[in-house]
C-alpha cells in the first residue's frame, strides 16, 4: 500500500483494521461559490493541464457543456441550467463545476473491495490510488454523485484527487488557482465555512433569501462545497442531489450482508463438518447390497415379460 | 444404461461421460467462481485473488467464469431436468430429511433417480444460476455499465451477492451430501454407483434400471463371488 | 481605460454594456467580483444576449444590436430630467456652460453641413462662440439656449422611455430600473464604471456608443474618480500598445498623427496642432507637442535629424486619404491595386468582413507573407478545404512566403494592458523549430533593404538609409534596447540657460519623464506616453510590487502605467474645485493649499491651482467635452442610427440608412442585404474558451468549445423547426456558413417599433486549420462598412436568415 508509513491516513478501503491516524492534521475544504462563477472552464483547463490528461475533442450537441459528462480526463466539467425563476420572472444561468465531493463519508471507499485502492487522508481529501484499483467499477455504485469513471484501457478509476500532490506540498489544487473570479477557493473547512457565511450575507442582501451552503450532512459533510444562491433547491444545479447519502441498497450489501453472508457460510461448513463427525454414518450395508441383487433379478425378470 | 454384474460388485450405470465432464465443468467454475467472488466479497478474503494472479484478473475472470457456468449448467440442466419434476414423493422425502441426515435412509419412501433434496439442489441450482447471471450481467462494468442505471447496478449488486451466498449454501449442501452419503462420489467419478447404493439410496431408480435397462452379465455373474442371500 | 483593472473594485455599480466582461476578460473581472462581495457593489448587464456576465449580474436587461445610443441618451434624459446630475462637476469640469456658435442645428437625424454626395459634414458650425480675447464664452448658470447644457437637453428630448423601448426593445420596466440604478451614482459618494469593448466599437457608429455613455459618465461626475471611469477592455493582451506605439495608417507613437499630403512642411504640419487654450490658465498640453514630435524624429534619425531639415519630417510618408485602413487597403487590393501585403500577427480571411472578398482580394496579390506563430487561414487562403474553404487553387497566383515567429511566451518584451500598465516580461520557453521574433525577420529584411538602397539609389533612399539604427547586435535588435530607446534619452547636454554651470540633461542618459523633451534636437524619444518606463533606475515596467497605500486599487509600484505611471486619468477630477475629494472616501488626490498629494500621480501640474486649471489637460478647453465640437465626423453629440443591415427601418429619422457619415464602397453598399430576404438580426461574439482563432490550435482549449454553433431563441428554433444540437445553414447577402444549433432561453425576441425582432448570435473561432473541429466565422457572413470616425468595421449588428440543414456536404 502506497504510502502507508506516512500514517497520514484516515480510513482505506477494504481493510479491517483502522488505519494508525497519529496525524491530526486540519480537514481541508475547496468552496465554490457557484453564485460568483462565470462558467469560464479555467477551471476545466488547468485540471487537463496540471493532470497531464488529453481529453477528446467533441462535438457540439447544441449547449455549452462540453465535454458533455465527466470521464476518466475530465475530472472536472461545468454544468449549465438555464432556469427561468418563477418567483421573479428572470432568467437564470446556474453553472456549476461538478467533480469529486470528497465525502466525509465516502461511498465509493465503502464499497471498494480493493485494499488500498482508495484512502481518505487525514486531511479528508478523497484519493484513488491507481496501483491498487482492480477497475470494477463498484465505487461508481458506491458514489452518491456519479462521479468516479473507469478508463477501459487501463481499466482503473479516475476522478478528481483534489490535487493531492498540489495540497501535500502547500498548494491550492489547480482549478482554485486558475479561477479568475475567485469563485473556487481553497482552505481549511473551517475558513471556507466562514468565507461561505460571508457570501452568504452577501446574497442575501441581494435578494436570494435561500442562499446556503451546500455541506451535506446525509455523507458526513463534503471536502468541496458550494455556495447556492438557492440552497433550498440544490438539484436545480443540474441536478445537484438534494440529500445525498450514499445508497441504502450499498450499505447493505457493504454492510450487514458482507457479514452475514461469510457468517452463514461458515456456519453452513461448520455445520458440515461437525455433522460428518458425530452424525450416523450413511454407507451401504451388505444386506442392502444383496437386497439390490434381489431386486434385479426381480426386476430384470418383469422386464422381459412386459 | 445398464446393471453391470462384475466379478466382485454390481454396479448401476448413473451418469455418462458427457455428463460427468458438464457436472465436472460447472462444479470447477463454480468453485473459482467463489473464490474469486469472494475475494471481491469481503476484505478478509481479498487474498484469494492473488490466485488468479492479481484483483484486476479476478475482476477481469469472474464474469466470463460466469458465462461458462451458465453455458455448461445449462446443458446439465437438459441432461437432467427430466428427472426432477417435483412428486408427492419428494415433499414426503423432504418431511424425512432429519432421516436422510441421521442416516436411517430405510425411514424414506423410495424415491427415483434423485430424491426431494437433490432435486431442491437441482432447481436451486438452476434459479441462482439465472439470478447470478441476470445481476452479474448488470454489474459487469467493462461492457454493461453503460447499459444499466446506476440504482440498478446497486440493485444488482446486492441481489448478486446474496444469490451467491445461497449458491454458496447449496453448494456445500451438495458437496457434503456427496461425501456424507458414501458411495455418491464414484456417480460422477466413473459414472457408476454400487448396486446397494441404488438400492439404499434410489431404490425405484433401480428397479427402473433392472427393469428396462440392459443387464450386462459378461462378467462373473454375483453369486458366483459371493453367496446370495438366502431365500 | 480611464482607470485601472483593479480600480474597479472600488466602485459602486459596473455597468456592462457593449461587452461581455465575464466571458471575454475573464481575468479582469475578479476586480467586479471585488467589487460586489467587498463593497456590495451592483452588476448591470445589457446585452442582446444572456451572457456569462448577465448570469453573475444583479440586473440584466436586453437590447437590440446597435441601438446603445438610444438607449443612452434616453439614460442622460432621464438623469437630467430627475436632476440626477452631479451639477457642480458638469458645471466645472465640462463644457456644458460653453455657448455654441449660431448656425449649429440638428434636424431629421442630421446635424448641420451635411453633404449627402460626400457622405460627410462640413463641421464649421459645430464650434464654441469665442469671445474677443480668444476664449469661449460661458453662461455659468447653464440657461443659454446655446450653451452644450440646453442643446444637450434638446438633443436628447426625443428619447423618451417610450422611444427606448420601441427601438431597443427593452422592456419599459427593465429600462427605467437601470435608469433609476445609474441615476443613484450622481451622488458624490457613489460611483459608476462603464466596461465595454467590441460590442460598442464595431458599430458604424462605434465612437459615438462610447461618447455616449462618457457623456452620461461625465453628468454623473464619475470621470476621473476611483471605481469611476470610461473603461475599454482591449482584445488582445497588447492591443493597448499597439494603438499607443501608433500601428494605425494615420498614426505616429503616442498618438501623434501623421501628415497629410498638404502638409508638406513641418511649420504647415505644425500650424494645426499644438493647441492653444481655449479657456484662460489651461495647461492644453499638447502645446507640447512639437516637442514630443521632433523627439520622435530624433529617435528615428539620429543624427540625419537637424534643425536645417526639418528634423528629417519629410521623411515622414504623408497621407493623401483619411487613412489606409483594412477596409480601404482590402478594397485597393480586391481592385487589384496592391502586389504585396505583409500580415504579421494578423489573419484577415477570418477577421475581416465579408470573406469571400477578402479571398478575391488576396488572389490579386502577386505575393503574400504571412509572419505568425500559427498556420494561419489566410496563409492558406488559396488551399480548397471543401465546404469550409471552396477555392481553386490552381487560378490563385499569389506566391505566400509563411515566416514562424515566436509566440508571447517565447519571447521578452512588455504588453500593455487595458489599464495602460506596461508591464515586462520574459520567455517561459525557447521558440520550436525555426521561429524566430519578429524583430529579428524585421532587422532582417531592413539590413537587405538598406543595402539595396545604398547600392541602387532609388526613387527615395534617404528614410532608409539614415534610418537610426544604434542596436548592438544590427541584425537583431534586443527588446531591453528599443525598450530604452522607446523611453527617450538625451541626445546631447542641456544646460540651465540662467546658470551654464548648472547641468539639466545629461547627454546618454534615460529621461525620467517626457517633462524633459525637447524641441531643439537635444531629446529623442520613440514613443513620449512612455517616457519613465525605463529611466537610469532601471525597467520600471519590471517592478513587481504589490503594496496598495491605503488600499486604493492603485499599485503604483507594479510595473509602469502611461502617462507618467498615473493610474487613473484625469485624476484632478476626483477633487472639487477646491481640490477637496468629492467623497473622502474615496481620495485620489488633494490639494493641500500648495501642491497636489495623494496616492496617484496628480493629472495636473503638481502646483497647478485647483480654481485655475481644468483637470482635463489635454483639451484646450481644460474641461471635458459634452459637445465633441469638430472632433467627431459623425456629430457633436451621439444620434441614434440604425445599422447598415437592421431589421427595422430609423424611426428617428426614417429615411436614413445606417450612419450617415459612415463611409461605404460601391462594391459594399451593392452587398448590403434587406430583412425581407435577410429577417434576423446578428451580431458576433468571442467565447471564454477560446482567444481569436489562436486557441484552437490548442488542444485543451479545442476540447472545452471544439465546434462551431450559432445562438438562437426558443421561438425561432419551434418557428423553423430547428433542433437543439442540429445543423443549421445561416446566410447573409454575401455568403453563408452551417453551424450547430445551440437553441437557448438566453436570447428571446425582441419587440421593436411593433415588430418581432429574432436575435441570432454567431461566435468567431472556428476556421480550417488547428486542432478544433473545421468551421467558419461570421465574417463569411459581415458587411465591409466601418465607423465613421476609425473605420471598425461593424460586425456586431447585420441581417442573417436561418435554415435547419444536413450540415455541411463530406467533400
Amino acid at each position: 500500500m502506497a504510502g502507508l508509513q506516512s500514517q497520514d491516513f484516515a480510513r482505506i478501503s477494504a481493510t479491517n483494521f483502522r488505519p494508525p491516524d497519529v496525524r491530526h492534521d486540519f480537514e481541508v475544504a475547496k468552496l465554490i461559490d457557484v453564485s460568483k462563477c462565470i462558467g469560464c472552464k479555467a477551471c476545466q483547463a488547468a485540471c487537463l493541464q496540471w493532470n497531464d490528461l488529453r481529453e477528446e475533442i467533441g462535438f457540439n450537441t447544441g449547449v455549452f457543456d462540453n465535454p458533455h459528462d465527466l470521464t476518466p480526463h475530465s475530472w472536472t466539467v461545468m454544468r449549465f441550467t438555464e432556469w427561468e425563476n418563477p418567483q421573479s420572472g428572470n432568467l437564470e444561468w446556474l453553472i456549476r463545476k461538478d467533480g469529486c465531493m470528497h465525502c466525509a463519508d465516502p461511498g465509493c471507499l465503502k464499497a471498494c473491495p480493493s485494499p488500498g485502492a482508495i484512502v481518505q487522508y487525514n486531511n479528508g481529501i478523497v484519493d484513488f490510488i491507481s496501483e491498487n484499483c482492480i477497475g470494477c467499477g463498484y465505487c461508481v455504485k458506491g458514489c452518491p454523485f456519479n462521479i468516479p469513471r473507469i478508463n477501459q484501457a487501463d481499466h482503473k478509476a479516475y476522478k478528481c484527487t483534489l490535487c493531492s500532490d498540489r495540497v501535500a506540498v502547500g498548494q491550492a489544487p489547480a482549478c482554485a488557482k486558475a479561477c479568475p473570479t475567485g469563485a473556487i477557493v481553497f482552505g481549511t473547512k473551517q475558513a471556507m465555512l466562514d468565507h461561505a457565511r460571508t457570501r452568504i450575507t452577501d446574497l442575501k442582501s441581494r435578494g436570494f433569501q435561500n442562499a446556503g451552503i451546500y455541506d451535506p450532512p446525509g455523507v458526513g459533510g463534503t471536502h468541496v462545497m458550494y455556495v447556492l444562491h438557492h440552497a433550498d433547491q440544490p438539484q436545480l444545479y443540474a441536478g445537484l442531489p438534494q440529500n445525498p447519502r450514499i445508497s441504502p441498497v450499498v450499505e447493505l450489501w457493504k454492510g450487514v450482508t458482507k457479514y452475514a453472508g461469510l457468517a452463514a457460510v461458515g456456519f453452513a461448513a461448520a455445520f458440515a463438518f461437525v455433522h460428518a463427525t458425530v452424525a450416523r454414518r450413511n454407507d451401504v450395508s451388505r444386506a442392502e447390497d444383496r437386497e439390490a441383487e434381489h431386486v434385479i433379478d426381480e426386476e430384470a425378470a418383469r422386464g422381459r415379460q412386459a | 444404461m445398464a446393471v453391470r454384474r462384475e466379478e466382485t460388485r454390481t454396479t448401476v450405470d448413473r451418469y455418462p461421460g458427457r455428463v460427468r465432464v458438464n457436472h465436472w465443468i460447472t462444479a470447477i467454475s463454480l468453485i473459482l467462481l467463489a473464490i474469486s467472488g469472494a475475494a471481491l466479497f469481503h476484505p478478509t478474503l481479498f487474498f484469494l485473488s492473488s490466485l488468479f494472479g492479481s484483483g484486476s484478473n479476478a475482476r477481469m475472470i469472474h464474469p466470463w467464469i460466469g458465462v461458462v457456468l451458465l453455458a455448461s449448467f445449462a446443458v446439465l440442466f437438459i441432461q437432467m431436468v427430466r428427472h426432477n419434476f417435483w412428486t408427492r414423493t419428494d415433499t414426503q422425502w423432504i418431511r424425512h430429511v432429519g432421516d436422510a441426515m441421521s442416516g436411517h435412509d430405510e425411514r424414506l419412501p423410495e424415491v427415483g433417480k434423485y430424491n426431494g433434496g437433490q432435486k431442491l439442489v437441482f432447481w436451486m441450482m438452476a434459479l441462482l444460476i439465472i439470478i447470478l447471471f441476470a445481476s452479474g450481467i448488470m454489474i459487469w462494468f467493462e461492457y454493461f455499465g453503460g447499459t444499466f442505471t446506476i440504482e440498478q447496478q446497486r440493485f444488482g449488486h446486492i441481489v448478486h451477492a446474496l444469490a451467491a451466498v445461497a449458491m454458496l449454501l447449496v453448494v456445500i449442501v451438495h458437496i457434503y451430501a456427496g461425501f456424507y452419503v458414501r458411495g455418491t462420489i464414484s456417480a460422477m467419478t466413473e459414472g457408476k454407483v454400487t448396486g446397494g447404493w441404488a438400492y439404499r439410496h434410489h431404490r425405484l431408480w433401480l428397479r427402473k434400471e433392472a427393469r428396462e435397462g440392459v443387464i450386462d452379465e459378461r462378467q462373473t455373474p454375483p453369486g458366483h463371488g459371493f453367496s446370495r442371500p438366502a431365500e | 481605460m480611464t482607470n485601472s483593472w483593479t480600480d474597479i473594485k472600488n466602485t459602486d455599480l459596473i455597468v456592462v454594456m457593449g461587452g461581455n466582461a465575464a466571458e471575454a476578460h475573464p481575468c479582469g473581472f475578479k476586480w467586479v467580483t471585488e467589487a460586489k462581495a467587498q463593497r456590495g457593489a451592483k452588476l448591470i448587464v445589457v446585452d442582446p444576449r444572456f451572457t456569462r456576465t448577465a448570469s453573475v449580474s444583479d440586473f440584466y436587461a436586453p437590447i437590440r444590436q446597435g441601438t446603445d445610443i438610444a438607449f443612452l441618451l434616453g439614460v442622460i434624459r432621464y438623469c437630467i430630467e430627475n436632476d440626477k446630475v452631479q451639477h457642480d462637476y458638469v458645471r466645472l469640469f465640462t463644457n456644458a456652460p460653453y455657448i455654441v456658435k449660431e448656425g449649429f442645428g440638428y434636424q431629421d437625424g442630421l446635424f448641420t453641413g451635411y453633404d449627402e454626395a460626400k457622405r460627410d459634414y462640413d463641421r464649421s458650425t459645430w464650434e464654441y462662440e469665442l469671445g474677443a480675447d480668444g476664449y469661449v464664452q460661458v453662461d455659468e448658470t447653464l440657461q443659454h439656449p446655446r450653451c452644450v447644457y440646453q442643446l444637450l437637453k434638446q438633443h436628447i428630448a426625443a428619447y423618451t422611455p417610450e422611444m427606448v423601448e420601441r427601438i431597443c426593445g427593452t422592456p419599459k420596466d427593465k429600462y427605467l430600473t437601470i435608469c433609476k440604478m445609474i441615476a443613484e451614482c450622481s451622488a458624490r459618494d457613489k460611483t459608476m464604471t462603464s466596461m465595454y469593448a467590441l460590442g460598442w466599437t464595431q458599430h458604424s457608429k462605434g465612437s459615438q456608443n462610447i461618447r455616449a455613455m462618457a457623456m452620461l459618465q461625465l453628468l454623473l461626475g464619475n470621470i476621473g474618480v476611483r471605481g469611476g471611469g470610461m473603461n475599454a477592455l482591449r482584445g488582445h493582451s497588447n492591443i493597448q500598445g499597439l494603438t499607443d506605439i501608433g500601428l494605425m495608417s494615420n498614426l505616429l507613437p503616442g498618438y501623434l498623427t501623421l501628415g497629410t499630403d498638404k502638409e508638406v512642411d513641418f511649420a504647415t504640419y505644425m500650424s494645426t496642432r499644438g493647441f492653444k487654450p481655449l479657456r484662460p490658465n489651461q495647461m492644453s498640453y499638447w502645446q507640447n507637442y512639437k516637442k514630443f514630435m521632433v523627439s520622435f524624429l530624433k529617435s528615428m534619425w539620429g543624427k540625419a535629424a537637424t534643425p536645417e531639415n526639418d528634423f528629417a519630417y519629410q521623411w515622414l510618408p504623408k497621407l493623401d486619404v483619411p487613412g489606409y485602413d483594412m477596409l480601404r487597403y482590402f478594397d485597393m487590393m480586391y481592385q487589384g491595386k496592391v502586389n504585396g501585403y505583409f500580415c504579421q500577427g494578423f489573419n484577415p480571411l477570418l477577421s475581416l468582413s465579408n470573406r469571400g472578398k477578402v479571398t478575391q482580394a488576396l488572389s490579386k496579390l502577386k505575393f503574400l507573407v504571412s509572419m505568425d506563430p500559427l498556420q494561419t487561414e489566410t496563409a492558406r487562403f488559396w488551399k480548397d478545404e471543401g465546404v469550409h474553404n471552396d477555392v481553386k487553387p490552381e487560378s490563385i497566383q499569389t506566391e505566400v512566403f509563411e515566416l514562424p515567429t515566436t509566440c508571447f511566451a517565447e519571447d521578452e518584451g512588455s504588453l500593455v494592458n487595458s489599464g495602460r500598465w506596461l508591464q515586462w516580461h520574459w520567455p517561459g520557453q525557447e521558440p520550436p523549430g525555426e521561429a524566430k521574433a519578429d524583430t529579428w525577420i524585421m532587422a532582417q529584411l531592413f539590413q537587405r533593404l538598406r543595402a539595396l538602397y545604398e547600392k541602387e539609389g532609388g526613387a527615395f533612399p534617404d528614410p532608409i538609409v539614415n534610418l537610426h539604427w544604434p542596436y548592438r547586435l544590427a541584425d537583431d535588435p534586443q527588446p531591453d534596447e528599443m525598450a530604452k530607446e522607446m523611453n527617450g534619452y538625451v541626445v546631447s547636454t542641456v544646460t540651465d540657460p540662467v546658470d551654464p554651470s548648472k547641468m539639466l540633461l545629461e547627454k546618454g542618459k534615460q529621461i525620467d519623464t517626457f517633462g524633459q523633451l525637447r524641441d531643439d534636437g537635444s531629446t529623442a524619444c520613440g514613443c513620449w506616453i512612455y517616457s519613465g518606463s525605463w529611466t537610469e533606475r532601471g525597467n520600471m515596467m519590471a517592478r513587481r510590487d504589490t503594496s496598495d497605500p491605503a488600499n486604493t486599487g492603485a499599485y503604483s509600484n507594479w510595473a509602469f502605467a502611461w502617462p507618467a505611471n498615473r493610474r487613473i486619468l484625469y485624476n484632478r477630477a476626483s477633487a472639487d474645485i477646491d481640490g477637496k475629494p468629492w467623497d473622502p472616501s474615496r481620495k485620489l488626490i488633494e490639494w493641500n493649499g500648495t501642491a497636489w498629494t495623494g496616492f496617484d500621480v496628480p493629472d495636473i501640474a503638481p502646483n497647478a491651482k485647483p480654481q485655475d486649471v481644468g483637470p482635463f489637460i489635454m483639451n484646450p478647453e481644460g474641461t471635458a467635452r459634452l459637445f465633441a465640437r469638430g472632433m467627431m465626423k459623425d456629430g457633436p453629440f451621439p444620434a441614434h442610427y440604425e445599422p447598415f443591415e437592421s431589421p427595422v427601418t430609423n424611426v428617428m429619422a426614417p429615411k436614413i440608412r445606417g450612419n450617415p457619415a459612415a463611409r461605404i464602397f460601391p462594391a459594399d453598399l451593392a452587398a448590403l442585404g434587406t430583412s425581407d430576404k435577410f429577417p434576423y438580426a446578428a451580431t458576433s461574439y468571442r467565447l471564454t474558451e477560446h482567444f481569436h482563432f489562436w486557441t484552437k490550435h490548442s488542444h485543451t482549449n479545442a476540447v472545452l468549445q471544439p465546434e462551431f454553433f450559432v445562438e438562437i431563441s426558443e421561438q425561432l428554433a419551434a418557428e423553423k423547426n430547428i433542433q437543439k444540437g442540429g445543423w443549421v445553414k445561416v446566410s447573409s447577402n454575401r455568403g453563408s456558413v452551417y453551424a450547430k444549433a445551440v437553441v437557448t432561453k438566453r436570447i428571446k425576441p425582441l419587440k421593436c417599433d411593433g415588430k418581432t425582432v429574432h436575435v441570432v448570435g454567431i461566435p468567431l473561432h472556428w476556421g480550417f486549420t488547428g486542432a478544433a473541429r473545421k468551421g467558419f466565422g461570421p465574417n463569411s457572413l459581415t458587411p465591409v462598412v466601418g465607423d465613421a470616425n476609425i473605420e471598425t468595421p461593424e460586425f456586431k449588428a447585420f441581417l442573417v436568415n436561418v435554415e435547419p440543414s444536413n450540415g455541411p456536404a463530406v467533400s
